[in-house]
């Protein structure tokens, strides 16, 4: 039999380097520019704007003409081809936009206008706060679901407790991975990004759900078995189906991030990595808290965990 | 197991039903009438119904503009939509939407619209009540018409209409301008009530200090016909039946909604509350051709790898589940005809995900069927156990996918976030049906497989890939 939940303490340490980046990214950012995460315009209120153009146009001196109408903190650049110029800028209004639009027609030609967006600062503030409580709501009201669902067994509550902890991994993750990618590629959390976290959320938590399932029934069938070698048992029961579903999972994503397109881009990108922080933390976050709570300790060194076991396990 | 020729056959119509409504083809008419029910148009299901985002147009959160603490004057956001519907309707656009959203905003969304500045501040505009003099010219309710107090009301129309900007409209008198004899401002009170035989009428009450012209102008032409015109678009063409001093009413063959949004339009010609734009965006129409496109593209390539990841690692069952995939498709689309669903952008996502979730379902009973079989239960025995033992954890996931999307939908709807909603409502719908196809659909295959050709499965381990 494998050894897996005995060796924990490798596992939690691997998940901390993966949660870390995040952490620091957001202590640096709240310290810097005043919120946890990179906000896009959904949240903070602002302008996007996305123009096609018939010859290619330089984003620099696109981005010349807002600096010039006052609107000095625009950032301009490439989507998908070298006519297609993206502009980010303060909220505006439409009095202001004829303004720009006059002014940029008169420089660059005319062009196609492919999304314009202009949200206030208020709406903003009011979405990111809901987001937040969406968050909330949805972790106590599947908590509540698995505890439920696990009450045959003895402390379901932990379950239920073990599968929050696991989804709070896989959101710092996605907090991790979009830190890196504000530093390497300027992305921002949106409302996309939101949305890709929390489908995150309810893969992380049917991925748990599959083992704790397994859990579940292996504890009624081989009953006095000590939980650490029921968790184990069905960690690789399940494992088949881990991997082949996770393989399925990620040939459609995949697929969508490659053909799908500059819009669901990071939409995607986010659920393939929670996706595979997903199915990490089912096994090596959830199923050993699960045991970790049962012995009372968290971090033991593998060598004793197993020789402890086996003083207590029948022979 | 007769039965489960029942449910094979049960299934296929079922498919076929689904089908027949998925496909881009004319629909019978009862079918289209059916699916509006109390309305006297049909639906048209040919197409999907496409969001903003693949579409192209333009959509406008409103809000009132008045200061939060205060409160909003009762009904107020209410006739505001009316008011704005009409002018959206005046576009010219194809289904156009106003949809309240919480106590001060409301949506407005514009599908395909060509200038979306002018268009939003066509709907913020105010616009202006007149009574008007026909001299016996037979003018009807919506047509339009030149007033003195807007002699250009028709020209405007007309350059509109050309530019494509606005809708045809009646126009019977192009060259001639009638006389306003009153504008909206010697309205008090105008409420829609119901006279001693309950007939809607609308009851007005006039501000004392115009009443005299008013009255002089009434007693003068009883008996004939006044125009109550909003923006050179006659509203309502009444009798005068008797000298109106200070108050009168309107009668004639309303219908409660017809009497009440009249009264709203008499009393607010303008809007009743200022409207301010706090979030606009458009999407243009290339863009979303172009997102259409490329999730088509996603759509065939994942599909298809799906398909042969299946049958490569599950042989037989694999293709049954692919063929139990197919229906779930073919299921949702109609779905989506049916509810109707808008279809966006994060839509097509929820909906590729939940086949996602499908896919795993069966992933979860195939697992377990191999692992019964390599235990070495029967065919038989395998198949079963391999069903009910996987049912608490799809149950389980799925469920709690559910209480995910709800929250997701919960959060889109209240806060504008209509993005947001569209993913949860092709999620939920996707993992309902999945819970459907992937459980049910497959195993009556299984079944139906084991009875005719069991005995040939039994010897080729090969068909099953174990």
């Amino acid at each position: 039999m494998y050894r897996l939940v005995e060796r924990r303490r490798l596992w939690f340490l691997i998940s901390l380097l993966g949660i870390l980046p995040g952490i620091l990214f957001m202590i640096w950012n709240i310290s810097s520019a005043g919120t946890l995460l990179p906000l896009s315009i959904d949240y903070t209120g602002g302008t996007q704007w996305e123009m096609r153009f018939s010859e290619p146009v330089a984003p620099t001196a696109l981005g010349s003409v807002f600096v010039e109408a006052g609107f000095t903190d625009t950032k301009a650049f490439l989507v998908d081809d070298e006519r297609t110029v993206q502009v980010k800028f303060k909220n505006i209004d439409m009095a202001q936009k004829e303004v720009i639009e006059q002014a940029i027609v008169e420089r660059f030609g005319e062009f196609d206008e492919r999304l314009y967006r202009s949200i206030g600062p208020a709406i903003g503030a009011e979405v990111s706060q809901a987001a937040l409580l969406a968050v909330i709501a949805a972790s106590v009201l599947i908590l509540a679901y698995i505890a439920l669902a696990f009450r045959e067994i003895s402390h379901p509550f932990r379950y239920g407790v073990a599968a929050i902890a696991a989804l709070v991994h896989d959101v710092l993750i996605t907090v991790s991975f979009l830190s890196i990618m504000n530093l390497v590629l300027g992305w921002e959390l949106d409302a996309l990004f939101l949305t890709a976290t929390l489908t995150v959320i309810g893969f992380s938590v049917n991925d748990t759900i599959v083992i704790f399932d397994r859990i579940r029934e292996n504890l009624r069938r081989h009953r006095g078995e000590p939980l650490a070698m029921v968790a184990n048992r069905s960690i690789i029961e399940t494992a088949q189906r881990s991997i082949a579903t996770q393989v399925t999972a990620l040939l459609v994503l995949a697929a969508i991030l490659i053909f799908g397109g500059s819009t669901l881009r990071i939409f995607m990108a986010t659920l393939i990595v929670g996706l595979v922080s997903g199915t990490y933390s089912s096994i090596f976050t959830a199923t050993p808290l699960v045991v970790a709570w049962e012995e009372g300790s968290f971090l033991p060194k593998a060598s004793k965990a197993v020789r402890a076991r086996e003083q207590t396990a029948p022979a | 197991m007769r039965n489960q020729y029942v449910f094979v056959v049960l299934i296929l119509i079922l498919f076929a039903g689904s089908l027949f409504v998925a496909l881009p083809i004319d629909h019978p008419l009862w079918l289209e009438e059916g699916l509006a029910p109390g309305v006297d148009t049909q639906r048209d299901i040919r197409e999907l119904t496409l969001g903003l985002d693949l579409k192209g147009g333009t959509q406008v959160l409103l809000e009132a503009e008045i200061s939060e603490d205060q409160p909003l004057p009762e009904d107020a956001l209410n006739s505001a939509k009316i008011i704005v519907e009409q002018r959206v309707n005046g576009l010219g656009l194809a289904e156009p939407t106003v949809q309240l959203q919480g106590e001060r905003r409301m949506i407005v969304e514009l599908p395909g619209v060509k200038n979306p500045d002018q268009a939003i501040e066509t709907i913020r505009s105010t616009g202006q009540l007149e009574f008007v003099d026909l001299g016996g010219q037979p003018v009807r309710p919506d047509d339009f018409i030149n007033t003195t107090n807007r002699p250009e009301a028709v020209l405007a129309l007309q350059e509109a209409i050309i530019a494509g900007e606005a809708a045809p409209q009646s126009i019977p008198f192009p060259d001639e301008t009638f006389e306003t004899i009153m504008t909206g401002d010697i309205l008090q009170a105008v409420v829609a009530t119901q006279d001693e035989y309950s007939f809607w009428q609308i009851q007005f009450d006039l501000k004392g200090e115009s009443s005299g012209d008013f009255f002089t102008y009434t007693r003068d032409n009883i008996g004939e016909v006044l125009a109550i015109v909003l923006d050179g678009r006659v509203l309502s063409t009444p009798v005068i039946n008797a000298a109106i001093n200070d108050n009168g009413v309107i009668t004639g063959d309303f219908s409660q909604d017809e009497a009440e949004s009249l009264a709203i339009q008499m009393r607010y010609g303008a809007l009743p509350i200022p409207l301010e734009v706090v979030d606009v965006r458009t999407i243009g129409a290339s863009l979303g051709q172009d997102s259409i496109d490329r999730s088509l593209q996603a759509g065939i390539v994942g599909g298809a790898l799906v398909l042969l990841f299946m049958v490569l690692l599950y042989r037989l069952p694999g293709l049954l589940a692919t063929v139990a995939l197919a229906i779930y498709v073919t299921l949702n689309l109609a779905m989506y005809k049916l509810m109707p669903v808008t279809l966006t952008l994060p839509g097509i996502a929820g909906f590729i995900l939940s086949i996602g979730m499908a896919v795993d379902a069966n992933i979860l009973i195939f697992e377990r069927m191999k692992e019964e079989l390599r235990s070495g239960r029967s065919l038989r025995l395998a198949v079963e156990t391999g069903f009910s033992r996987a049912w608490p954890a799809i149950r389980d996931g799925n469920l709690s996918t559910l209480i995910s999307c709800a929250v997701l939908y919960w959060f889109g709807n209240n806060f504008g976030a209509s993005v947001v909603k569209g993913f949860a409502i092709t999620l939920s719908v996707g993992v309902l049906l999945s819970m459907f196809t992937a459980v049910f659909v497959t195993r009556t295959f299984m079944r139906g497989f084991l009875s005719t050709q069991g005995e040939r499965l039994l010897g080729s381990r090969g068909l099953l890939g174990y």
